[in-house]
């Protein structure tokens, strides 16, 4: 059995840390366990910030170094808090060629934001999805959980428009 | 548990099921699923009890029935309808039209008619339960035949004898490369006593591509037997299914189909009674595309950043954590139960002489129908698209398919005759890969599809060596001038260049697949890259010039 050194730090009171803990010990607090570890912090917080970073670090008893390596490495796992409501555009292949571009293209002009980026006042995310596997509904987006299939660049624009126009949350 | 008690819950859960006149499937896998068959499945279980016919219908939610473009699906099995399109509002019509006998085309309702090509022209094995069986019900997959194969395996056969019927099946490896399935079970089984595992990999990184997805939505008791049948033969105890965190629905029917087999004994410590073990634990992937190459994936299970180590040795030796490991793909283990139930012999008649078996596809793109189809190897191109795809839509006219993703090429028309298979592909350029399969008309670009998968190339290499992180991003730089028509004759012969230095000097298989896609339209589709040069308007209309877009 390995021995513990140190208590690791938990960042605030916050009851979801539980929930990171309980997975690392799950896996005997394991080196191996990091990408679980961090899917179960991207799940209950939305993104990893550092203060997660040095936590997760301390509970598996690895460098920082690698635990932002890892983080950073995989597309999956992001850094920054996402907008209210987030929007993602599938650019598959099948996508692509059925009008992809064109769906980002018409979101960056109504709401000035590339993939990636969140508007000023945190309401909408836009971020790109490698293949959401639905691609017999090409082109696909998701807007918030519902998956929007075979839409036209300015049906999407509406869609975000009345999710947002009406405060609706996730 | 033994083979009688197995046939004991087929039988049963086969008489419950018959007890029902009407048996009513909705298709809730992620296709249907997006479209609102959820809701199709609540209105019909609904109409089912204020009808008063709880005892004559059965409303079950089962997995992929392929023609993905239609969804949501609902089929009348024992009447042996389908319609397609439903919605929530029309779904009780089904059910009247059961009591009544009136054609619910008459209240709106689109019926799918199931004897065109679609259907017809294929051939199921990997997905002979979708659509058919409940996914989250072991029962209803046992009463198909299912774990059968495991039992007979463990207690009838040697390990020995499992690996000589694979070998014999011909099976080969589906996620794209198509090393025999029977000689790297052999290699591991041979490394001796010691620690090993087996690994299913359902990283399925391909832009265009969502079989695996389908067969772990649809069927999850399939894979998880074809592990514990690979793991019997080769000597490992644990095996690690290493899928995408993109797919939460897989995901979770994977982890209640784990806990009810471990319940029934067919998983977990000494299966049937015997001294075999197997436990299997899922690992979510992260969204890395060089993860699909084993040893990454490897890298990625231990909790490291999914970079790929030079081969030898290769995981067959020395694996997860330096044990020997068996990687195999989704559909690759799919296949092993049927082998084992039905033997090598009746798997060996299908496909060609090289390719044994089916392969499935997921069609897409500009194509009539999309979904996903399972053909027997040796089948054209021509009739995958033309007869079982329903030809190009709108009246446009084909220009190529493109299968095997970022790793593949571009087939033009020239070659749509020839067989599906994997030397028959490797010999026109491009590969089987995992079974992505997309249609492409005369308005995509052939170089703007190079650039789109150089593009992805790029961003999903690892960065560890140098050919693949600078090649693909030299690459695509050119490909971008060419396509805001800047680039010049120089430009292209520097692209080749690089494609050839890149495909032999790049660590691992992302890298030296990369310019597949490039190479194959620039041999195919040289005419679309000449027009591009020197200010030249893009054929296809597809790109603009840097004037265009300013303005």
């Amino acid at each position: 059995m390995q021995t513990f050194v140190g208590t690791p730090q938990v960042p605030s009171d916050d009851k979801r840390w539980k929930l990171v803990e309980a997975t690392a010990r799950r896996h005997g607090r394991e080196p191996h366990a990091l990408i679980e570890t961090l899917h179960t912090v991207q799940e209950c917080f939305g993104y990893l910030d550092e203060s997660a970073l040095r936590f997760v670090a301390s509970v598996l008893r690895v460098p920082l170094s690698r635990v932002y390596g890892a983080a950073t490495f995989y597309h999956f796992f992001t850094l920054k808090p996402k907008g209210k409501h987030t929007c993602v555009v599938c650019t598959g292949t099948a996508c692509y060629i059925k009008g992809a571009p064109q769906l980002l293209k018409a979101i960056e002009r109504r709401y000035g934001i590339a993939p990636g980026g969140t508007t000023a006042d945190g309401e909408l995310s836009v971020l790109t999805a490698r293949c959401l596997g639905s691609c017999g509904l090409a082109p696909a987006a998701v807007m918030d959980s519902a998956v929007l299939g075979r839409i036209a660049p300015e049906d999407m624009v509406k869609r975000i428009e009345a999710r947002i126009g009406k405060g609706l949350h996730p | 548990m033994t083979i009688e008690e197995l046939r004991k819950i087929a039988e049963t859960e086969s008489a419950a099921q018959q007890k029902f006149q009407h048996h009513v499937c909705v298709c809730i896998a992620a296709g249907c699923l997006s479209s609102g068959a959820d809701l199709v499945r609540d209105a019909l279980k609904v109409e089912v009890v204020e009808s008063g016919m709880q005892n004559e219908v059965l409303v079950k939610g089962v997995g992929c029935m392929g023609l993905c473009s239609a969804g949501p699906l609902v089929t009348v099995e024992t009447e042996d309808q389908m319609f397609a399109s439903v919605t929530p509002e029309q779904a009780p019509e089904i059910i009247r039209s059961l009591d009544t006998g009136v054609d619910p085309a008459a209240a709106g309702l689109h019926r799918c008619a199931t004897n065109v090509p679609f259907f017809q022209r294929q051939e199921k094995i990997v997905l002979e339960n979708s659509g058919r069986i409940d996914p989250e019900r072991i029962e209803d997959y046992i009463a198909h035949d299912g774990y059968a194969a495991l039992v007979t395996a463990i207690t009838e056969m040697s390990p020995q004898e499992v690996i000589d019927q694979v070998k014999s099946s011909g099976l080969r490896g589906r996620g794209g490369a198509g090393y025999p399935t029977g000689l790297k079970w052999s290699t591991v089984a041979k490394t001796g006593e010691q620690q090993k595992y087996v690994i299913c990999n359902a990283d399925e990184g391909d832009p265009g591509a969502f079989m695996d997805r389908a067969v772990l939505e649809s069927d999850p008791h399939r894979v998880l037997e074809g592990m514990a049948i690979a793991g019997y033969a080769v000597g490992a105890q644990r095996g690690f299914i290493y899928v995408r965190a993109e797919y939460p629905l897989a995901v979770k029917h994977l982890k209640t189909a784990i806990k009810q087999a471990e319940r029934l004994g067919l998983l977990g410590n000494s299966i049937c009674g015997t001294r075999f073990s197997f436990h299997i634990d899922i690992r979510l992937g992260a969204g890395a595309f060089v993860c699909g190459e084993e040893t990454a994936l490897i890298a990625s299970i231990e909790g490291k950043r999914g970079m790929p180590r030079p081969r030898p040795p290769f995981p067959a030796e020395s694996g997860l954590w330096e044990c020997p490991t068996l990687i195999n793909n989704v559909e690759t283990l799919a296949n092993i139960a049927p082998i084992v139930r039905r033997g090598a012999e009746w798997f060996a008649r299908i496909g060609t002489e090289k390719s044994k078996g089916t392969k499935v596809f997921a069609l897409a793109g500009r194509v009539e129908n999309t979904g996903l189809i399972e053909v027997p190897m040796g089948i054209t191109l021509r009739e995958i698209i033309h007869d079982i795809g329903g030809g190009i839509p709108d009246g446009k006219q084909y220009k190529a398919v493109q299968t095997g993703g970022p790793s593949g090429g571009c087939i033009p028309a020239a070659h749509l005759d020839s067989p599906v298979d994997y030397e028959s592909l490797a010999r026109i350029g491009s590969i089987m890969g995992s079974g992505g399969m997309i249609v492409m008309d005369e308005t995509s670009c052939m170089v703007d599809v190079a650039k789109y998968f150089m593009e992805f190339c790029m961003s999903e290499s690892c960065g560890k060596c140098i050919p693949c992180r600078a090649g693909t991003q030299q690459m695509h730089g050119i490909l971008e001038k060419i396509t805001a028509g800047e680039a010049g004759p120089a430009d292209v012969a520097l692209l080749e260049e690089l494609c050839d230095l890149v495909r032999n000097t790049a660590l691992c298989g992302l890298g030296q697949s990369a310019p597949n896609p490039v190479v194959t339209t620039l041999k195919y589709f040289r005419q679309e890259y000449d027009a591009h040069l020197n200010g030249g308007a893009c054929p296809a209309g597809a790109c603009r010039t840097k004037d265009e877009v300013t303005a």
